[in-house]
């Protein structure tokens, strides 16, 4: 595991920082929420062309830039800081992630181009309704038909499910064991419905499938470790995404307190708010360092990276809503209000509390993956 | 007066003229008349001077007979226990007739933006010109000021005094171009406060309350009044469902009082929902959760049975012990606690809100509101002061802004 970035890793964070300093302040953030699309195709368009963002981790033979986990979660802990509306982790990190671990190379070639370059939008859908994104979990199940297969059934909790034009599909196959499918969004059979996120920077949505012919991606023996693969780069990308939600979070509240006066002192003077601020960049500063040894371990294939990956997203699970509730805290009346900024980053804490799995699930698989070969 | 006296004269003069066809207002004046509708009031003062002690005689008579009471709810009652005690002959004869029979509403106007836990520390100013007082500043978290009548005000009358010297108590007449309200919506998406703000309102001075510079000691009236009532301002209880004119008319009373309210049960967690939700959503059965619930389970059933002890002390005459101070702690407590367990069991579910979320959004509400509990009537770091400084006995922080001229105490600039 690598415990420090290198200069060229430094220098995209900085980059990106000002870009979406510039981009994705909080005002843009509160109109984008307010839209059915939840974010700016013109902020997307500079982030797929002239940062590359969207083709980071893809290999370059697939037209990305061939970075790793590292990079991806660079970008994403930048995101999670200036809370960017963008489907850059529905497509980026979850669609082309899968593709990259399940397609053939056939299907790479002919998929993954469009990701790399932010023209095409596509998402992944695991979840199911009241289920979750554990295996058992899944409990769709593809039908033969002639040649391909066809999905019937509901999938729910789909990031950025009305904007992607293209979806993947976590599902099992025919002969049983997960495996990724694929289709347009607007393909035969595929109907959509936007669903009322209680985050209201990331849109969901409900698909239903109604025999809907769906393309089966490489494998269906190697499926149910392409979905490992990828659950644990989405839960390292997630767990770096809260981190710097958090981090921004931690920087606002001081900077609060700082200048806040009571009883004719700063109340950052109060012994009270020195050790509230004592424990928020603690409970960061751990789960930073979860995050990106987690990010680390999958780029080394440490064999105990599953475990990392899992561990990561329990404890961001756990430092992000901690620091929410901290930051509301320091603010006082003021944090509990609409105007404030703070309460963005709260719904956000506690959406991505729950996305992907909750801190009880990812310290069970946590624990059934360390000290075991990935 | 002894109990039996009491009981048979409310049960007589409910009989003879509680009649559920007469309006509001009507019957509210009758009863005034009787002095049964603040029995613990003085004779002048539409009471009958009996102990506060009797009232929940003639309380339990009135819910008998499905009675209906004078005006109780809202910031009317912390209005008249402060006209009561503080005010002028005048003041009684204006005010107290509209607090109780409903017609005039009232809001409570002592918060700023730049005093909130330090609320001695208010800046809203009021200056004595051509014989009028001048109010300037601003005012917030103030419930009902939307269509208040009136503002109990809490305003500085002297910048040379020290910070608890210098403040005055007045009667705002809301209904006047210096006054602006604005609603001030929170992160839950309710909006149960407002923002007032103050430019060049005028005071008639015999609307002063008290002397000058004795603000602060009305002020502490006021919110005695206002933590003694707590539970009975803010009931969750709806008038009787029965058809008669005056239940249809107090109806819609407590719909207006109560509207800012609806979030409130949420705001403490729905502790009460959290094991019927794990049966409907098939977690009662997983050992985490199961562990999270009976954790939050322990901590509210242990903070209930902290406030009962607290009251049994209270009603047989024992001196108060701690377990006075420790409940408005315990509840925030028990509200994050409430908030986390709900999430665990709403797993994904707990991403969605509104009619989404399975339960029309009143999970979602309690995973944005709960913080709130934390902050409103007192933060935690306040009641952490109060249980170690005034429990403890432990020494008291040190402070640097009651020895000197307010002028000259540190604050924001708002």
């Amino acid at each position: 595991m690598q415990f420090s970035f290198s200069e060229e890793q430094e220098e995209f964070r900085s980059m990106l920082r000002r870009f979406l300093e510039a981009k994705s302040p909080p005002s843009a953030v509160r109109t984008q929420m307010e839209t059915d699309q939840g974010y700016d195709p013109e902020v997307w368009a500079a982030l797929a062309g002239e940062l590359g963002v969207t083709a980071l981790h893809i290999p370059e033979e697939y037209g990305g830039a061939g970075f790793g986990v590292s990079e991806l979660a660079i970008a994403a802990e930048e995101m999670g800081r200036a809370l960017l509306c963008a489907p850059f982790f529905a497509s980026t990190v979850m669609a082309a992630t899968a593709i990259m671990n399940a397609g053939s190379y056939d299907q790479k070639r002919a998929l993954l181009p469009d990701l790399a370059s932010g023209e095409v939008i596509a998402t992944l859908a695991a979840a199911e309704p009241g289920g979750g994104w554990a295996p058992d979990q899944i409990k769709m199940t593809a039908t033969k038909a002639g040649d391909g297969c066809t999905l019937t059934g509901t999938k729910s909790y789909v990031l950025d499910g009305m904007n992607a034009g293209r979806i993947v599909i976590a599902a099992n196959a025919p002969g049983g064991g997960i495996a990724f499918f694929t289709t347009l969004a607007d393909g035969q059979g595929v109907s959509r419905a936007a669903l009322k996120s209680m985050d209201p920077t990331r849109k969901l949505a409900r698909i239903d499938f109604d025999a809907a012919p769906v393309e089966l991606l490489g494998d269906a023996a190697a499926g149910a470790e392409a979905y490992a693969q990828t659950m644990d780069v989405m839960l390292t990308c997630l767990a770096n995404e809260m981190n710097g939600g958090a981090e921004r979070l931690r920087e606002d509240a001081l900077e609060y307190v700082s200048m806040r006066m009571q009883f004719g002192r700063s109340i950052a003077s109060f012994q009270t708010t020195k050790h509230k601020a004592a424990d928020m960049l603690l409970d960061v500063e751990l789960s930073k360092a979860a995050g990106y040894s987690a990010a680390s371990a999958l780029d080394d294939d440490d064999p105990d990276a599953r475990a990392v990956a899992s561990m990561a997203k329990a404890a961001a699970s756990e430092a992000y809503f901690q620091t929410a509730v901290h930051a509301v805290q320091m603010h006082g009346g003021i944090g509990f209000t609409f105007d404030n900024d703070t309460h963005l980053w709260f719904k956000r804490a506690k959406q991505s509390e729950a996305f992907l799995g909750d801190a009880n699930l990812h310290r069970e698989r946590m624990m059934q993956h360390w000290g075991t070969e990935a | 007066m002894t109990v039996e006296q009491v009981r048979a004269d409310i049960q007589a003069y409910l009989k003879a003229n509680w009649d559920p066809n007469l309006g509001l207002v009507e019957w509210r004046l009758k009863l005034m008349d009787s002095g049964w509708g603040m029995p613990h009031w003085p004779e002048k003062c539409y009471g009958r001077g009996l102990p506060l002690g009797m009232t929940s005689i003639v309380d339990e008579e009135f819910a008998k007979v499905g009675a209906v009471g004078v005006a109780k709810m809202g910031i009317r009652v912390l209005a008249a226990a402060t006209i009561l005690e503080h005010g002028t002959d005048h003041h009684k004869e204006k005010f107290l007739r509209g607090i109780l029979t409903g017609e005039e509403t009232w809001c409570q106007l002592f918060s700023e933006p730049g005093s909130g836990s330090d609320l001695a520390g208010a800046a809203t100013r009021a200056d004595l010109k051509d014989g009028k007082w001048i109010i300037n500043g601003q005012k917030v978290w103030t419930t009902s000021a939307h269509h208040a009548h009136y503002g109990l005000l809490l305003a500085r009358t002297d910048w040379d005094a020290v910070k608890h010297k210098g403040l005055s108590y007045f009667i705002l007449d809301m209904h006047q171009p210096g006054v602006d309200v604005h609603q001030l919506k929170q992160m839950n998406g309710h909006a149960s406060f407002n923002q007032v703000f103050l430019t060049d309102a005028v005071i008639e001075p015999e609307y002063q309350v008290a002397e000058l510079g004795e603000g602060w000691k009305v002020a502490t009236t006021t919110l005695m009044n206002e933590r003694r009532g707590a539970d009975s301002a803010r009931k969750y209880d709806s008038a009787s469902d029965q058809p008669e004119r005056i239940y249809e008319e107090e109806r819609a009373e407590i719909a207006t009082v109560m509207a800012p309210y609806t979030w409130y049960p949420q705001r403490m967690g729905r502790v009460d929902m959290l094991v019927e939700r794990a049966k409907a959503l098939g977690k009662y059965d997983d050992p985490a959760t199961r562990q999270e619930i009976a954790k939050v389970l322990t901590l509210a059933k242990s903070a209930e049975w902290t406030a009962r002890r607290a009251r049994a002390a209270s009603a047989a005459g024992k001196p108060q012990g701690p377990e006075g101070s420790i409940g408005k702690l315990a509840a925030s407590i028990v509200a994050r606690a409430a908030n986390l367990a709900h999430t665990t069991i709403a797993g994904p579910d707990a991403m969605l809100t509104g009619d989404d979320d399975g339960t029309e959004g009143v999970v979602a509400e309690i995973l944005v509101s709960t913080p709130a509990i934390s902050i409103a009537g007192g933060t935690d770091e306040i009641q952490r002061n109060i249980i170690s400084e005034r429990i403890l006995k432990m020494p008291k922080e040190m402070r640097t802004d009651t020895d000197r001229p307010f002028r000259d105490v540190p604050r924001n600039q708002v």
